[in-house]
């Protein structure tokens, strides 16, 4: 055959469909919120994610690595692709926040739009999740089969849940996977809340003075009005400090949810059909984390550009985007 | 009590089912105003197409908190 035509793709598809369902279908996942440790030292124990953590980082290390040595004024190749990809955000971050604050704020989102990219990414290569060290003589878990120095689990295992027999002469144990995606982690994401909240009120207070800034949360400006619009606007200071804080509960919430909800979707997805449709799944999740970590450095850069700018905000926002929009077009 | 796990199933689906309700409309109507506004200005796309994904995302955490609760009383 010379070229593939659409026919001839959909009965391939359909094929390996089938093929599918009989020969390559996963075990049932045990899922649990909270990561797994893999070993200690010396009293601080190092989870799966915090191994993903690592990978992640080295992969950021040698990719800018790589695109930074022997760096020439025209770019090509990889330096040509992470400069269109830091040009983008920091003219996002200039727009959002105006050129002055762009330049200051754009290191720290980019490097959370970095992170939680790669992180999310990353937990999508093959080996995520799947090689580990096996529990067994546990009561219950999954049937496991000797296969030279390896345990595997086979493809339709059998499950052994509490009070079952298990067969004569199998191993029944569960798996400990050695690295699992860092965005499903709440410790990183509460991490990442953390960071992200501190450096907003530090910027706060740093360019707008700790009297001004605090004057926000602490709100006695109302008494010169009276004082009802006093006690009104001391209120109103109490529900500003308790948004501050929800903030941090929903940064932590929104990229955990997400990607705690991506990785059980997948593996359910994974043992319900033929694994030609679970790839519609991988797309979603791909789709997810690059939306997930732009939407945590965006909403980072926009808090950040509201703390600093207080009562003059709304004005640099409208002029630099419209700015933006016509020099884009 | 006895029937804690058919209560927990129960309230599992409950919570993500009735949580979707909310985010689903809120989203339906946020991105039915930017596809208006994309309309009438179409050089403002950009623009417009960033600030709508920004509150999308505000719009669909809330979502996902109920999710975050259906998985919790499902798996912890």
């Amino acid at each position: 055959m010379d070229r593939l035509g659409g026919k001839q793709i959909g009965l391939i598809a359909v094929v390996l469909l089938f093929a599918g369902a009989f020969f390559v279908r996963a075990p049932l996942p045990i899922l649990q919120v909270a990561p797994e440790p893999v070993f200690t030292i010396g009293g601080f124990v190092i989870t799966n994610t915090l191994l993903a953590t690592w990978v992640t980082m080295v992969v950021l290390l040698l990719l800018f690595r790589a695109a930074t040595s022997n760096m020439q004024l025209v770019p090509r190749g990889i330096q040509n692709v992470i400069e269109s990809l830091v040009e983008a955000l920091y003219d996002f971050a200039q727009s959002v926040a105006g050129p002055r604050f762009g330049k200051v704020f754009f290191p720290l989102v980019g490097t959370i739009f970095f992170f939680v990219l790669c992180n999310s990414w990353l937990s999508l290569l093959p080996g995520f999740g799947t090689i580990g060290v096996a529990k067994t003589g546990e009561h219950e878990g999954v049937v496991m089969e000797q296969a030279g120095p390896l345990l595997v689990i086979p493809p339709s295992p059998t499950i052994v849940k509490e009070g079952q027999h298990a067969p004569e002469g199998k191993l029944v144990g569960e798996l400990v996977p050695f690295l699992r995606g860092a965005n499903t982690d709440l410790k990183t994401t509460l991490s990442l809340a953390l960071l992200a909240m501190f450096f907003i009120e530090f910027w706060g207070i740093k360019y707008q003075g700790l009297a001004a800034y605090g004057g926000k949360f602490v709100n006695f400006s109302g008494f010169k009005q009276g004082p009802f619009m006093g006690v009104i606007y001391f209120i109103i200071g109490i529900i500003e400090t308790i948004s501050e804080f929800a903030r941090i509960i929903s940064f932590t919430f929104r990229l955990f949810g997400n990607m705690f909800a991506g990785e059980v979707l997948l593996a359910v997805i994974v043992f319900l059909v033929p694994w030609v449709v679970a790839d519609v799944f991988y797309s979603l999740e791909l789709f997810v984390g690059i939306v997930q970590a732009l939407v945590f450095a965006g909403l980072t850069l926009v808090f950040a550009a509201s703390a600093t700018a207080g009562h003059g905000g709304g004005h640099e926002d409208e002029h630099g985007h419209s700015e933006h929009a016509a020099a884009g077009h | 009590m006895e029937n804690a796990e058919a209560a927990k199933l129960i309230a599992a689906s409950l919570a993500m089912g009735l949580g979707a309700v909310g985010p689903g409309i809120g989203i339906g109507i946020l991105a039915g105003k930017a596809m208006e506004a994309i309309g009438r200005n179409p050089e403002a796309a950009g623009a417009i197409q960033t600030n709508m994904i920004l509150a999308l995302a505000f719009c669909e955490a809330i979502g996902i908190y109920a999710l975050v609760v259906a998985l919790i009383l499902k798996f912890v």
